[in-house]
């Protein structure tokens, strides 16, 4: 029974530090859905190349630099949001901008394109292969619960979950009282009507896409030091995952997202640490597939009727 | 007035000499982490990263950018003048010559290609075939499916499975393919088809992805390695071999007469694409034709429509999904037939990406631009291997330039019209 006990700990600790990378990353789907009505496709694109910045940042202030290694990962995360916060612009400026009105397949389509772009590009500028992420922060705290094994809740775990729920935090107060947040909350209910009121919706469109760059940069440094390798494909798969969070949590909410995020991630977790971890995309794309044809508005969402 | 004129324009010139310079530096901060500063993996004494630094690259990215976005505002306007670079419309008249040339166009590959051309031309006919199929989904359904590669392996593996568990040979598989495509398309039609446009892209992506996924984890599929050694099809029920596998049959070549060389497989198998080309080409008029293909057509355009004017619009995507996988079945049995292999790799996400691009580049809805597209496709993947490295960045590009620039494709269809005398 203890057994089981330290177990479903050891599984449900796992299971939120995924599922804070996920609603990382569900963020950004659904507040570019919400305001642009539009699946950024790219989006898991963004989050590998917020990886591979703060990769490389960590191997020019690495383990040799000397420096204390919170400067380290404190730098890594505000240059690779930075630069990521960058390729979500250019990405939207480049790749959607001009498709504003058209038909729905059209931006989809688009954003196709810049995904597969984007994943060749990194392959071609840092080679198609697996690169080890350097473990700055190794170390893990343990607690026994009186069976067999212990529980282990390493230190990059919790880093995960601290720096996420500070993050949502963060947004969840800009969104409610900051201007932008304010204007970013009315374009999401009506773009036009917003429009007409003055505010700049090109401007609050690029800073949603710039918002979910950053925080999908985010989450791509930290999944770095949790799981110890990237490679320029691995935006696909979590990609996917993570629009299966937001749709979860039902699209075009922020709570939501976060909500959908920690559930994908638990339930993930549990079904392959009790079932089969051999069919762990299986699960993922099975969960996507039943979560859209049988929840299609989610945990949290609106559900909307298509109207003549 | 005149001075207030020229103040207008040296601002405006200043302005997009700042915004020229802002991009480029944007530019420079974008590209330096992917392209300057380069991260060498660990030579294995070793076990830290390190970077080396490559700067030229750089210098281009900046200053391309920058001359890019300097001329930007001469460049719109300079084009706004010029008339719009259009291919002419297309009437069922010049489709139909444009269709026999190409068919002649394949025979000529035929008569005088070489082993490499050949085996161009045969790929080139599995990609026709299965732009052609995709393209009743996505050109005349507007039902965007990014999981049509797994299609394709269904009708790639069903050949494989009946041929080396099973002993059948290619003609009898081929009909069973085609039926397990088309059905597979039926079932994951059922539930998909209530989702919009966008969650239908993805799920069918997810099935698409499962489908390979299965594959790559079943023993009796293979596993990841897949299956090898399935059989090149038959001749009218003979072997087209040096000797038979069996005592006291005879080879084709024994009743031609002929002496046994190893291009004439290939010659085949070139000549069955073709057929089945032909063949799909055929069907795939005929739908457009009938009042089925209108009706999609229709329901693409306007589905609220489409229903109040009693249209059911779940069987017409029903059909169209059915069909178009059903086409996906007969490419997939080529392709096993002519790699003599199947394995899980061969049917990726990308895979169905390129079959898109062959549909988006022709203009979805054309025939003969998804024929064309196809074509290309098949002679893209296939050229040098200098091409090879930037080919997926090429084809990502191509698909954003496309949606911004022709969304209706290279070679659009126009409209059914008839005009009505006053």
């Amino acid at each position: 029974m203890t057994d089981f006990l330290s177990q479903f700990f050891q599984q449900l600790i796992n299971g939120l530090s995924i599922g804070a990378i996920y609603a990382l990353i569900a963020i950004g789907y659904t507040m570019v859905y919400g305001i642009v009505g539009m699946i950024n496709f790219a989006h898991g694109e963004i989050y590998m190349i917020g990886a591979y910045v703060g990769l490389v940042v960590l191997t020019a202030f690495g383990a040799a630099s000397g420096l204390p290694v919170p400067v380290i990962l404190g730098s890594a995360l505000l240059i690779s949001a930075a630069v990521t916060g960058l390729y979500g612009y250019a990405v939207e400026q480049v790749a959607y901008k001009p498709l504003r009105g058209a038909p729905r397949l059209v931006p989809l389509i688009s954003a196709l394109g810049v995904s597969v772009f984007l994943q060749n590009y990194v392959a071609l500028g840092q080679g198609a292969y697996d690169l080890a992420v350097p473990d700055i922060l190794s170390g893990t705290w343990s607690f026994s619960l009186g069976g067999q094994f212990d529980v282990t809740f390493s230190y990059s775990r919790m880093l995960i979950i601290a720096v996420t729920v500070i993050l949502m935090v963060a947004l969840t107060m800009f969104i409610k009282h900051s201007r932008l947040g304010q204007a970013c909350r009315a374009c999401s209910q009506d773009m036009s009507m917003a429009n007409l009121l003055g505010i700049d919706t090109n401007r609050v469109i690029s800073f949603t896409f710039m918002l979910g760059a950053v925080l999908a940069a985010v989450g791509g440094v930290l999944v770095g030091q949790s799981t110890g390798k990237i490679n320029p494909f691995i935006g696909f798969i979590i990609g996917m995952k993570a629009f299966t969070a937001a749709v979860l949590g039902g699209i075009g909410s922020i709570p939501g997202a976060m909500l959908g995020g920690f559930v994908l991630g638990l339930v993930e977790t549990f079904a392959q640490g009790y079932w089969s971890s051999e069919y762990k995309d299986v699960i993922s794309f099975g969960l996507l597939i039943l979560v859209l044809l049988f929840l299609p508005t989610g945990l949290l969402g609106k559900s909307s009727m298509e109207k003549v | 007035m005149s001075h207030y004129q020229n103040a207008g324009q040296g601002n405006i010139f200043a302005d997009s000499i700042k915004h020229a310079l802002i991009a480029a530096i944007l530019t420079v901060l974008m590209l330096m982490p992917i392209f300057a500063l380069h991260i060498e993996p660990p030579r294995p004494p070793e076990t830290a990263l390190s970077l080396s630094y490559e700067w030229s690259f750089l210098l281009y990215g900046a200053a391309a950018v920058f001359c890019f976005q300097l001329i930007r505002p001469f460049l719109s306007k300079g084009l706004s003048g010029l008339p719009r670079f259009t291919t002419p419309e297309l009437t069922p008249r010049h489709q139909q010559l444009a269709l026999c040339l190409l068919l002649l166009g394949a025979f000529a590959v035929l008569a005088f290609g070489d082993r490499a051309q050949i085996s161009i031309g045969q790929l080139a006919m599995i990609y026709v075939i299965l732009a052609l199929g995709l393209n009743i989904v996505v050109g005349f359904a507007g039902l965007l499916n990014l999981g049509y590669a797994g299609f394709y392996a269904i009708g790639g593996y069903t050949y494989a499975v009946l041929n080396i568990h099973y002993g059948l040979g290619f003609w009898q598989s081929l009909p069973i393919a085609v039926v397990l495509a088309a059905i597979t398309g039926l079932v994951l039609g059922f539930p998909v088809l209530r989702l919009r446009g966008d969650y239908l892209a993805i799920v069918t992506l997810g099935f698409g992805e499962i489908i390979r996924l299965v594959a790559r984890n079943i023993d009796f599929l293979g596993g990841p390695g897949g299956l090898n050694g399935v059989s090149k099809p038959s001749v009218f029920g003979y072997e087209m071999a040096l000797r038979p596998s069996q005592e006291g049959v005879q080879t084709f070549h024994q009743i031609m007469g002929w002496k046994f060389q190893t291009i004439h497989m290939q010659y085949y198998l070139y000549i069955l694409g073709i057929f089945f080309a032909v063949c799909a080409v055929l069907v795939a008029i005929r739908v457009s034709r009938m009042p089925i293909g209108r009706a999609l057509e229709a329901m693409r355009e306007d589905e609220i429509a489409c229903r109040s004017l009693g249209l059911n619009p779940t069987a017409l995507k029903l059909i169209a999904f059915t069909l178009g996988a059903g086409f996906a079945g007969v490419a997939g049995a080529l392709f096993a037939a002519k790699q003599g292999s199947v394995s899980p790799e061969a049917f990726t996400f990308l895979e169905s990406v390129l079959i898109l691009v062959a549909v988006v580049v022709g203009g979805m809805g054309s025939l003969l631009g998804v024929i064309v597209g196809g074509i290309l496709i098949a002679v893209l993947v296939t050229t040098g291997t200098g091409f090879a490295e930037y080919r997926m960045l090429y084809f990502g590009a191509i698909l954003v330039i496309m949606m911004i620039w022709r969304p209706q494709g290279l070679l659009p269809v126009g409209r059914r019209q008839v005009k009505v005398k006053a």
